[in-house]
């Protein structure tokens, strides 16, 4: 029991660091209609950001100015590439993001290398916050929580409850009409992207040290935070809260049961072969729940679709 | 990328027209990892060989006749059908030693393609030197004339590592978790079958293997482990999966001894830091950090100074350089590698920088027979240290001539 309620814990923080990258792509995935195939490497450059600049100042000048530059960066890119890429169709918007993907990682290579950089949790938050059972409950994730509902509420605030909030939302459904009523619809786009940006640099800032801080972070949790978006439904804050979260368990938990699909078969009434390692099946009969864990994301994407293509919570198909 | 590769054959090519000049240099292909996931382990390798060769051969006059070392890089990319493109290259440079390390899966491919190779062309023979494949085949049912393996391999490592295990009163239950390939899957086998034979009361309260390279985040892992109870966990996982378990392990209150096959330099020391200290264990051959031999203090220091950002992470590069020299002068010829296998086979080296023991290159498998260490994490002053951070490994536990009685399945062809 304690080991579910750690569980449940750790899941928590997977699915709201999720959320902090699937809450930008689904407003820009909204907003551009095309994937967003260089969000994760966002996320990856808060992360080096923070590392080079917790170097000289420690950790939380980082926390502050790396997802600054990354946001600048990301509307940058947004004004003069996207934009410019935008008018030939999505294809070329696709192909330019699947690019810009690339270029990062080459970027990040080159500058910091290959390996893994020492990037860590800032010592003031260095200490084990509780523990249940033996298993111990660092502060630097209690901190992690509390970053990712603070800013799901202040998204929450300024997307439903003002005036600025509300010019994206129409911009992201009607941009022409958004345009005829006098306001910059480009201008939204770019603040648009350039926030969504650097709340994923954000995510960058808080996972690199638990995560760890290499060229292949980006790559292992792309295709996870599409799958959030496609879950979730466009556009949905919800939809991605509750989707990230979803996925955030899904994976915790299975990689923590050894779930045998040996005593599956057996309860479903198979008969388990007598030399297991000469049958043909004996993948099938020695498969165990962590080992499938990886692919229940995209199984539940691929349910998703077929139930409700628009996603949990969206509202409309694309 | 690309460039990398334009560069090493561009190099290559160099080297063919100095050969021209100085017809006698002994040129060594190292076929390796230069670009992809696994370059900064190769490049390391590399300036290991080139440092090794320069300052431990050529400074010394060279081999013969003054004959110099040369190293020769060809990128294989860690891919199998890569390194044997990279080998008929080499072959066509007149090449007659290849040295190689990072994937056993390339090893085998190598050693496969070179022992054809010298069978149907007896004028034009090749030896491979592998530095690290460690999948105990290439000494056993694998094994043949032209290789020569200078690391312990996988089993020899794992029997130093549950030697160590057994003797510890206070290790009750052990966790053992890998990667889900070959490589995991023979750690786990031959870790459950070795710790019931020499402590069977040991429970192995976990044996299980991830997905290799796309688990985000091992912390349900981690839960498993402190939650078995488990006193010590062995994995043979490397890179960021090595990182990963073990840092998410030590972070949720694992406290006992993570016995680990990769776990020091290529960024991880520097990764782990203070949290390795007291936990994270290494099992390798090599030199203490800092080594006791004056000379080998003297040979890191200079390497340190020429690559700053540099390890000596692979000790027995040295030794193949310099067993490799002995065996060619031992020969009397550097063209005839028969007669320099011969030399090399039951080879006694007492000069290693890094051991005060001999190192015995058995004859009947070509497997280096040397001593292995179990080595510990801690804080170790610059230059000594690994990725520069200030940490790095020291002797805990040494086992003299590891392996030495371990069975052996080798029936090799003799030329």
């Amino acid at each position: 029991m304690s080991l579910f309620i750690v569980n449940i814990l750790d899941g928590f923080v997977t699915g709201l660091l999720l959320f902090m990258l699937c809450s930008g792509l689904t407003l820009i995935f909204s907003m551009m209609g095309v994937l967003n195939f260089a969000h994760a490497s966002f996320y990856m450059l808060g992360a080096y950001f923070a590392y080079q600049i917790s170097m000289f100042t420690g950790f939380w000048v980082g926390l502050i100015v790396a997802p600054i530059i990354v946001g600048v960066m990301g509307a940058l890119i947004e004004r003069y590439g996207l934009r410019r890429v935008h008018q030939y169709g999505h294809v070329p918007e696709l192909i330019f993001t699947f690019g810009l993907a690339l270029l990062i990682e080459e970027f990040v290579q080159f500058f910091w290398g290959r390996q893994q950089v020492p990037y860590n949790p800032p010592a003031a938050l260095d200490f084990t916050a509780f523990a249940i059972a033996g298993n111990t409950f660092p502060a630097y994730k209690v901190f992690m929580i509390f970053m990712a509902i603070g800013l799901f509420l202040v998204l929450l605030y300024i997307l439903t409850k003002t005036r600025i909030g509300m010019t994206i939302q129409a911009a992201l459904s009607y941009p022409e009409t958004v345009q005829n009523l006098g306001h910059n619809v480009p201008m939204v786009f770019m603040g648009v992207f350039g926030v969504g940006t650097a709340m994923a640099g954000l995510a960058g800032v808080i996972a690199g040290p638990v995560m760890g801080t290499f060229p292949g972070m980006a790559f292992t949790l792309g295709a996870i935070v599409f799958v959030c978006i496609v879950v979730g439904g466009l556009g949905s804050l919800w939809g991605a809260l509750v989707a990230s979260l979803l996925i955030g368990w899904i994976q915790t938990f299975a990689a923590s049961y050894n779930l045998r699909m040996e005593d599956l078969l057996i309860w479903l009434g198979f008969e388990k072969p007598m030399l297991i390692w000469e049958s043909p099946w004996q993948d099938l009969w020695t498969l165990t729940l962590p080992q499938v864990g990886p692919i229940l994301p995209y199984l539940l994407m691929v349910i998703v679709l077929v139930l409700r293509p628009q996603g949990l919570f969206g509202k409309r198909e694309t | 990328m690309k460039s990398l590769k334009k560069f090493a054959l561009g190099m290559a090519v160099a080297g063919l027209s100095a050969t021209a000049v100085a017809a006698e240099n002994v040129k060594i292909a190292f076929i390796d990892p230069l670009s992809g996931a696994f370059a900064a382990t190769g490049t390391n390798g590399l300036h290991q060989f080139r440092f090794a060769a320069d300052e431990l051969v050529n400074e010394n006059g060279g081999v013969l006749d003054g004959q110099m070392f040369e190293m020769v890089a060809f990128d294989n990319k860690t891919s199998p059908k890569e390194s044997l493109t990279q080998l008929q290259v080499a072959i066509d440079q007149g090449i007659r030693y290849v040295v190689q390390g990072n994937g056993s899966g390339v090893a085998h491919a190598l050693t496969d393609a070179i022992n054809k190779h010298n069978r149907r062309n007896p004028d034009d023979q090749l030896l491979f030197l592998n530095y690290s494949a460690v999948d105990p085949a290439l000494t056993n049912e694998e094994c043949n004339f032209w290789h020569f393996r200078f690391d312990a391999h996988a089993d020899i490592k794992m029997d130093v590592l549950t030697d160590t295990i057994a003797e510890n009163e206070d290790i009750e239950k052990v966790y053992i978790i890998g990667q889900d390939y070959s490589f995991g899957k023979a750690v786990a086998s031959a870790a459950v079958r070795m710790l019931a034979e020499k402590r069977p009361d040991i429970e192995i309260v976990g044996n299980e293997l991830h997905p290799i390279g796309s688990v985000q985040d091992f912390t349900p892992y981690a839960r498993k482990i402190v939650s078995s109870g488990a006193d010590a966990m062995i994995t043979g996982n490397w890179g960021s999966d090595m990182l990963g378990i073990g840092k998410a392990a030590i972070e949720n209150g694992f406290s006992g001894p993570v016995y680990t096959y990769y776990g020091a330099a290529d960024g991880i020391t520097a990764a782990f830091g203070e949290t390795g200290v007291g936990s994270l264990k290494l099992v390798a051959e090599g030199g203490n950090n800092p080594p006791s031999k004056p000379e080998a203090q003297e040979y890191i220091r200079a390497f340190k100074d020429k690559y700053p950002d540099g390890n000596i992470s692979q000790a027995r590069i040295t030794n193949v350089i310099q067993m490799l020299a002995m065996a060619i002068d031992e020969a009397g010829t550097a063209t005839d590698v028969v007669k320099v296998a011969e030399a090399l086979e039951g080879m006694e080296f007492t000069d290693s920088l890094w051991s005060d023991n001999p190192l015995v290159m058995r004859a009947d498998d070509h497997q280096l027979i040397q001593e292995v260490h179990i080595l510990g994490h801690v804080p170790v002053e610059a230059p000594f240290d690994f990725d520069n951070s200030g940490y790095g490994m020291q002797y805990e536990n040494s086992v003299v001539a590891a392996g030495e009685d371990l069975p052996m399945s080798c029936e090799m062809d003799r030329p």
